[in-house]
């Protein structure tokens, strides 16, 4: 007797009634509000803003919250809202050099206009866990500069002064740049396209590929020339205006990667760039964008493309943690039809192939 | 009323259903070739475009799109209309082309002076939609391929004679080619690239 | 935006089929473009849907593209409209299209789905939606995207004779039991998506028109009605479908895929339908396999 299962409506129903409760969690103690999120987890939303192509930090913490705190579903919510938006134009390149900077600092030189500034920055802590946090014990006041801030030159701009490094991204003239979330994907592709593809990447995969071209997987002898974390200035034209207005500001993180020189008979000797571009607060991933950047630009430079972080094809079409996780867990669907497929082919194929041992094992048997 | 206000008047009144309805005889049609589909067209585009041209246009133009037309339709209000109602901008070739539109009367010219796609984007090729007089009455043609159970005929008025030999050329090129979408009257019917068409035998 | 200024009713408007018009007006143009050029992959501008890639986006953007008001929608996954995915999409559409919804196969005028082809015979007037993972036949020969292009504008199919070949080699048999490739109208080498090669058949001369759409792949390819579809085989090796040695253990249909179900730890299996519309319409019209019969004897 067998009575087949029905019901999928009201398990599915079931299931996100019991997510709801478990994302709630203990309900003694309060509800953490966004605007927590947006303040305590900062980076969390800053993280989830850049994945998913959103500036919003609202939105970003709701995400994060109805995610509960899964990072690559607080993307994809956040990139699924996203793409239901109206767009009404494209904005002007933000001016990165006129960046109110927070952070700024160099390896390339030892002092600088500008100085060094280090920022709300992890760097030199020590990573001992800090019982003062278990309590909500009061936090001194940061200190701040007096000066208003003015922009600091770009340490690119200081190189660029002496034509020791290649020009910043230069395009073919009348190129219109790209946009990766209205026009499929096609190889080979345009820098533009693909540092679009590489600033909502996965922040994990471009730390790993960037890592390995470090490990000698097409090494190109990277210095950070700056990694800069600021305000910028977005801007639109209104042709109707006759000029471009201002939207608002939003915080970014810059890193500019002075990478191996070149040269040929035409160009003499310089240095190339590695570019990182990445929403709110995030070293770690502008650094790894721009080593995945300049290892890409491989085909460019006349370089072999030895290693994965140089294939284009294969850095692109598998950087975006929202398709590569919902292609991976999607193996969890039924896939019964399939597997009934594969199972007859086996059976049937064991039973050709005993019935060949059978008769492999008669023979020598009948000759004793 | 001008030519300005012309432009800026006569789209679709229920966008979303319209376009959906208008699209849905489209894809019947073009996946059934020589099948006579109706557009309950309700645009007024600039004259001498049509209602079903300009349902048609409505439907599938917009910013992402290049649109080529006649001289005389490009004379006329039509590409302040498509601007403005669909945000599609003129295409300065006819090599450049996704869209073409073609008024009753106009001369139609050689297929393969338009967008053909090429051998690994044959999709990046021109739609001709071009207004005829009629489908029936017409020199009888039959068609076959992709779409068709065994074969269709119609009897189009209006189309040059040269048509049968400009389509033949169309269809040796495949997979590239021109994709064609006639229009007589709220009437349509759509030959996709792979049909074969013959002039039927009195 | 502030929280404070965040109201649900915000967050919560989409527009009809959830697609906004410039993106329905993009996959329509892509349909057009694989109706004219069958078994090609159109690329399109794939949107990220509220539903996780490789969970049918590709499918529920063409259905979003092409759904009217007037439209009676069938999501089946497995064959069965009550597979938590296929439960999921219905829900999805009607939601946000309003939408008729039936599980009868010959009531729907659009039947989205996941690995099978319904055992009913498809007609006019009906569009069968697959939902396609990879849409690239060759791609498990060849990963780059910019070589099989090449492969496909050259009609240089060699590499998947090739591999069909080394399986009879190797195994006796053609070990491709889903996602059969197939040529279509004798030009393009199309992946049915992952269908048991049993719905092969199905899809030649079919009288409805059949679209696939793969939304992380960004693809959409289709075959029109009375189309030719062929299963790629060899002389001496001709494509054969799957046959099962019982009827359907619930409606006694023969001819039919039929799922395995495991009834206890001690080896027990039963047969049945795959496509469970089919099953009970059969049921409904008297037909009984031998365990229905025991499970009514009980009752």
């Amino acid at each position: 007797m067998y009575v087949a299962v029905k019901g999928g409506e009201a398990a599915i129903s079931n299931a996100h009634r019991l997510l709801a409760d478990r994302r709630r969690g203990d309900r003694s103690l309060p509800a953490i509000g966004i605007e927590q999120i947006v303040a305590q987890l900062g980076l969390a939303v800053d993280r989830v803003m850049a994945e998913a192509s959103l500036y919003d930090r609202s939105l970003a913490a709701l995400a994060v919250r109805q995610a509960r705190g899964d990072m690559i579903e607080a993307i994809f919510i956040l990139r699924a809202y996203r793409t239901t938006l109206p767009r009404f134009g494209y904005s002007r390149p933000v001016e990165t050099g006129a960046m109110l900077v927070e952070r700024r600092v160099s390896a390339t030189y030892k002092d600088l206009p500008g100085g060094q500034l280090l920022g709300p920055t992890f760097d030199y802590t020590h990573r001992l866990l800090d019982p003062s946090l278990l309590n909500d014990e009061a936090v001194d006041t940061p200190l701040e500069r007096d000066e208003a801030s003015e922009p600091v030159m770009r340490v690119s701009d200081i190189l660029a002064g002496e034509g020791l490094v290649e020009d910043d991204g230069d395009m073919p003239d009348g190129h219109v740049a790209g946009d990766i979330t209205r026009e499929p994907l096609e190889f080979p592709m345009a820098r533009d396209l693909r540092l679009q593809a590489l600033a909502r990447g996965d922040e994990g995969f471009l730390l790993a590929l960037g890592y390995s071209t470090q490990r000698g997987y097409a090494r190109t002898h990277p210095f950070v020339g700056e990694v800069r974390i600021g305000e910028v200035e977005v801007e639109l034209d209104m042709p109707e205006l006759g000029f471009a207005v201002s939207l608002g500001r939003v915080q970014i993180t810059e890193c500019q990667m002075i990478a191996q020189f070149k040269g040929s008979a035409k160009n003499p000797p310089q240095f190339t760039r590695g570019y990182g571009l990445v929403f709110g607060q995030s070293e770690r991933k502008a650094m790894a964008m721009s080593l995945v950047d300049r290892a890409l630009r491989a085909e460019e430079f006349g370089e072999d493309i030895v290693a994965p972080a140089q294939d284009e094809e294969f850095v692109i079409s598998h950087s975006d943690n929202v398709q590569a996780t919902g292609f991976v867990e999607h193996l969890k669907l039924p896939h019964y039809v399939d597997f009934q497929a594969e199972l007859d082919l086996v059976r049937r194929m064991r039973r050709e192939y005993e019935a060949a041992q059978n008769t492999d094992t008669d023979l020598p048997e009948a000759a004793e | 009323m001008t030519l300005d206000t012309l432009a800026f008047s006569g789209g679709f009144q229920e966008p979303v259903f319209q376009a959906q309805a208008v699209f849905r005889t489209l894809m019947d049609c073009m996946a059934r070739p020589g099948t006579i589909g109706a557009i309950a067209a309700t645009v007024t585009p600039p004259k001498p475009l049509t209602p079903a041209a300009g349902a048609i246009a409505l439907t599938l133009c917009d910013h992402d799109t290049t649109v080529w037309l006649t001289p005389a339709l490009a004379a006329s209000a039509l590409p302040g209309w498509l601007a403005f109602n669909a945000g599609a901008v003129l295409a300065d070739e006819r090599q450049n082309a996704r869209f073409a539109f073609i008024e009753k009367g106009a001369m139609l010219p050689n297929f393969c002076l338009f967008a053909q796609g090429t051998q690994e984007y044959p999709d990046l090729s021109t739609t001709l939609v071009v207004e005829i007089e009629a489908f029936e009455g017409g020199r009888p043609l039959v068609l076959k391929g992709p779409g068709i159970r065994t074969q269709e005929e119609i009897a189009p008025v209006g189309l040059p004679d040269m048509f049968p030999q400009f389509w033949a050329e169309n269809r040796q090129k495949f997979p590239r080619g021109v994709d064609l979408i006639l229009v007589a009257g709220d009437k349509i019917i759509c030959l996709p690239r792979t049909t074969v068409i013959s002039v039927k035998e009195a | 935006m502030s929280t404070a200024d965040m109201s649900s009713a915000e967050l919560a408007t989409y527009n009809f089929a959830y697609l906004d018009e410039q993106t329905k007006r993009m996959i329509r143009r892509a349909i057009l473009k694989a109706i004219a050029i069958p078994g090609y992959q159109v690329p399109f501008a794939s949107r990220e849907m509220p539903m996780p890639y490789g969970w049918g986006t590709g499918g529920v953007q063409v259905t979003a593209a092409i759904l009217g008001p007037q439209d009676v929608l069938k999501v089946i996954d497995q064959g069965a409209d009550d597979t938590t995915n296929a439960v999921s999409i219905r829900a999805f559409f009607q939601k946000v299209a309003n939408v008729a919804v039936t599980t009868k196969t010959r009531e729907a005028t659009i039947i989205q789905t996941r690995h099978r082809i319904p055992e009913e015979k498809l007609t006019e007037g009906q569009t069968l939606v697959y939902q396609v993972p990879i849409p690239e036949p060759l791609r498990f020969l060849e990963p780059r995207e910019t070589e099989t292009r090449k492969m496909h504008a050259l009609e240089e199919y060699g590499l998947m004779h090739v591999k069909l070949y080394e399986d009879i080699a190797r195994n006796g048999h053609i070990a491709t039991t889903y996602a059969y490739p197939v040529k279509v109208e004798g030009r393009y080498v199309m992946d049915p998506s992952p269908t048991p090669k049993f719905d092969n058949p199905k899809m030649h001369m079919s009288e409805a028109l059949q679209l696939f759409g793969a939304g992380r792949e960004k693809r959409i390819y289709a075959v029109p009605p009375y189309t030719e579809v062929v299963s790629l085989d060899f002389e001496d090796h001709p494509f054969e479908i799957q046959s099962f040695d019982k009827p359907c253990a619930l409606c006694g249909a023969e001819n039919v895929y039929l799922d395995e179900v495991v009834l206890d730890d001690k080896g027990g299996r039963m047969f049945v339908c795959s496509d469970t519309d089919h099953c009970e319409d059969r049921c409904a019209h008297g037909h009984r396999g031998h365990l229905a019969y025991n499970k009514e004897a009980a009752e």
